[in-house]
């Protein structure tokens, strides 16, 4: 398949054009940030749209949804001129966001959150019965009749959520439904489910967008795929023809030779030691060791306590049995505080919720856990340049605020924290999280260069290839419990998923 | 990675626009300028009694009190913060130094218990936020009635005398050199909490609570700690605050400063603190107290009523919190 392939004319079945965009350009300042984009979905086809952090996917979603003007560019939706003046309008005439951030009213009721701006009335009055039953009928659409509609969408589980908005979706009639990281917080189970209601959105004939970082996925659920660049559509085909090393190497624009750089890391002493370790809810039972100079990496379902079994080693949370050892002191009460004196940092899953005061600056940022009595701006300034310098950080000076950052940068700053207070336990979780291929490389090239120097790393990753591209040993975690460590040579993917989902007892 | 500082190109650093820096220098310069323009409105309206050293004089003196209670809630809104307390704070702390000068304590100590028991009040604050950890507003809101009561049952529900002492002279000009020694005590007070706020671990460990408390917690610092020491340091504020205004009435009033929390609150919005949390400088909030009192100057001047007054530092409130949207929208 060659990367010109863009027209759907090639599937079997010529299926009609759902949506069509072509040429979209849109400038921001100075910043070019789509340059010529061409994409077409037709009705009943998942169409995947991928591309690194910065390359145009959410521009180019935000002008399809009405968010932004284009300056330039021509859409057209079942074949009539398109050019939604506001995100309503782009509702109205049929095109629905589901936004990784869900825009849902927690305290409203399942149906009243399906309904909302288009409740049925009668003049002033809500029409309950009308709403009721539109709202059922998205539902049994969307496969889960099952959900009370009248119970408030907060006490509903993060994939039911979601499962409202499609529902929301398909209430309003949508032609087009794009899909942004549906499955970043959701759980392989989940994540299944999902595609189930995908693919049967897909066969009563809407177009689906589909945009996601991993490409596993991208596989399993889409027909074709379009990439884009620096705001260009730069190739794309059948997703069935396609190597994911090709995608990648379109995505970069260069040839990935090899992500994962892992040479030889010589263990030493033990840093850490784990026995036993409860936490109030999870882990419920977690034991290990980590030695001078290995990455562990931890495995298992989004849920599984592999965050909380972080965050209880590092006195974040509270413990409820079970002893931290580090190097040779014996835990006692844990805080922060204490950890980052013995020599121990962790890096947050989420950099805006926790790990970065994004509204701050990057030397703030990156200074704030080592900071003197007396602080001179000038100092922690410096120091910042040399680690926007060492890490190669994408900024405009140590002063900029690290909301202004691209995700791979703002981690970047995240991990400089860790760096800078030269901590020798490094606990990471889920480090490549929402960050672009390019950013994904250079760390994982850092974590084995920390490993190479002597530090001790724990990664947490729900992305199994990445684990075994970089670990040396990597344990499971399953239910709150967490089974002994092994070689990274000794397991496979389907090993560590069977271990994970508790098939293999 | 390469050891060498030096590395970036300044192709690579000149990536982002630099429109931010722009935004930030209107944030710093705006209250300035604000004030500078209403200076110039009520001077062209009041040529003869407005641009004149007394007036300026006694615009400096009535901001005095506004000005040391607003630079100490300054650190709590930067931490995410709010305390509301601060007028009946200041009415227990007069009442309280006129009972201790009564009781004939030196008037230095009577001072100085002055600003212990605002320093209590903080701590009472702090402490119902951080061990309890209720929300600041509803914390401070039933101590802005608390305190107030405690005002009235010390002094039965009147104003107290206070025999003379020099702490009646503090607002009086002549005292000290150029200016009254409150504006001195003003003076050296923004000086000390705006170095304190930039160049110390606990200023900067403010600004990283109020910006993202998740992130200080993940970062060793221990936030209920700061937090406390932050209250206690708004009620010290107080304290001083309410010595100035025993000093300004000359005795003590279990009444005094309704409007202070809310003026003081405006002061520091319009100088650049976000409600929000993580913005915010000392040297703004002074410049926002001098400007709101400067209004009210003016309108005097105008011949604008009490009510008229009134309506005017409301609206001026609304505005400040408006500009605060402004300056940093919800995100889209």
């Amino acid at each position: 398949m060659t990367d010109a392939s863009l027209s759907p004319a090639s599937t079997a079945d010529a299926p009609i054009c759902r949506l069509r965009m072509e040429s979209i350009h849109k400038r921001f300042g100075a910043t070019q940030a789509l340059a010529g984009v061409d994409l077409e979905v037709s009705a009943g086809e998942v169409l995947a749209l991928v591309g690194e952090n910065g390359a145009g996917k959410s521009t180019l979603m935000k002008v399809l949804s009405g968010a932004y003007t284009p300056d330039e560019g021509r859409m057209w939706l079942d074949g009539q001129p398109y050019h939604p003046t506001d995100p309503m309008a782009a509702r109205r005439a049929g095109v629905a966001m589901i936004y990784q951030e869900l825009s849902l009213a927690r305290h409203l009721s399942v149906m009243e959150n399906i309904m909302l701006g288009i409740e049925p009335h009668r003049g002033p009055l809500m029409d309950w019965r009308k709403t009721r039953q539109i709202a059922a009928d998205a539902m049994v659409q969307i496969g889960r009749p099952d959900i009370p509609l009248t119970i408030p969408v907060g006490r509903l589980s993060i994939a039911e959520q979601q499962l409202v908005e499609i529902a929301r979706a398909t209430a309003l009639g949508s032609k087009v439904v794009v899909l942004d990281e549906p499955t970043s917080s959701l759980t392989s189970h989940d994540i299944a489910g999902l595609f189930r209601l995908i693919r049967r959105l897909r066969d009563q004939g809407h177009a689906i967008i589909y945009i996601s970082h991993f490409l596993e996925e991208v596989r399993a659920i889409s027909n074709r795929f379009v990439v884009l660049r620096d705001g260009r559509s730069v190739g794309g085909g059948i997703t069935a023809d396609a190597e994911i090393d090709r995608i990648i190497s379109l995505m970069v624009g260069r040839k990935v030779e090899d992500l994962y750089p892992r040479s030889h890391h010589e263990p030493g002493e033990v840093l850490l030691t784990v026995r036993n370790l409860a936490g109030e809810k999870k882990p419920a039972k977690a034991s290990l060791e980590l030695h001078r100079g290995e990455v562990l990496g931890i495995a298992g379902l989004v849920g599984g306590g592999r965050t909380e079994l972080l965050r209880a080693i590092f006195g974040l949370d509270a413990v409820a049995a079970g002893d931290v050892k580090v190097g040779v002191v014996t835990g006692g009460t844990a805080s922060p505080a204490i950890r980052w004196r013995q020599g121990m940092g962790m890096l947050s899953e989420d950099r805006k919720v926790e790990g970065l005061a994004v509204g701050l600056s990057i030397a703030d940022n990156l200074t704030l856990s080592r900071l003197g009595w007396l602080v001179r701006p000038s100092e922690i300034q410096a120091i910042a340049r040399q680690w926007i310098t060492k890490l190669n950080i994408r900024c405009a000076g140590p002063g900029q605020p690290v909301v202004d950052l691209s995700g791979g940068n703002q981690q970047k700053v995240a991990i400089a924290r860790l760096l800078y207070h030269g901590v020798d336990i490094l606990l990471l979780d889920e480090p490549t999280r929402g960050i672009d291929v390019g950013s994904k490389a250079e760390i994982y090239r850092l974590i084995d260069e920390l490993a190479k120097t002597g530090k001790a790393v724990i990664v947490v990753s729900s992305y199994l290839p990445e684990l075994m591209g970089i670990c040396d040993r990597i344990a499971v975690m399953c239910r709150g419990h967490l089974h002994p460590a092994k070689a990274t040579s000794t397991v496979t993917e389907e090993s560590i998923m069977l271990e994970a989902t508790g098939a293999a007892a | 990675m390469s050891d060498t500082p030096q590395g970036t190109t300044p192709a690579e650093r000149r990536t982002t626009p630099r429109h931010f820096d722009l935004r930030r220098a209107l944030t710093m310069l705006g209250p300035a300028i604000g004030l500078v323009a209403v200076c110039i409105l009520f001077s062209v309206l009041r040529p003869r009694t407005f641009p004149t050293w007394a007036n300026a004089q006694n615009i400096i003196l009535h901001s005095v009190v506004v000005g040391v209670a607003a630079i100490g809630t300054t650190p709590v809104i930067i931490s995410a913060g709010i305390d509301i307390s601060i007028g009946a704070t200041i009415a227990v702390v007069t009442v309280s130094v006129a009972l201790f000068v009564n009781a004939d304590l030196s008037p230095l100590l009577a001072a100085l218990g002055g600003i212990g028991v605002g320093a209590a009040c903080g701590l009472f604050n702090g402490t119902c936020i951080t061990w309890l950890r209720l929300n600041p507003f509803i914390v401070t809101l039933g101590t802005f009635l608390a305190f107030r009561g405690v005002a009235d049952e010390l002094s039965h529900q009147q104003a107290v005398a206070a025999n003379s002492t020099w702490l009646n002279n503090l607002m009086a000009p002549g005292e000290a050199p150029l200016l009254p020694w409150g504006v001195w005590i003003l003076i050296i007070l923004v000086i000390l909490t705006a170095l304190m706020l930039r160049y110390t671990r606990f200023g900067r460990h403010i600004f990283a609570i109020g910006s993202n408390e998740q992130t200080a917690r993940l970062c060793g610092i221990a936030v209920n700690r700061t937090k406390l020491a932050i209250y206690v340091l708004a009620g010290a504020f107080s304290g001083v605050a309410g010595v100035l205004m025993f000093s300004n009435l000359t005795e003590g009033d279990p009444t005094t400063s309704a409007n202070t929390p809310l003026t003081a609150i405006a002061a520091a919005v319009i100088g650049g603190a976000s409600l929000t949390g993580g913005q915010g400088s000392i040297i703004g909030t002074v410049i926002g107290s001098v400007l709101i009192m400067t209004l009210r100057s003016g309108c005097t001047q105008l011949n604008f009523s009490q009510g008229g007054q009134e309506m005017l530092t409301g609206i001026i409130i609304i505005l400040a919190v408006l500009l605060d949207r402004l300056r940093n929208p919800p995100e889209a």
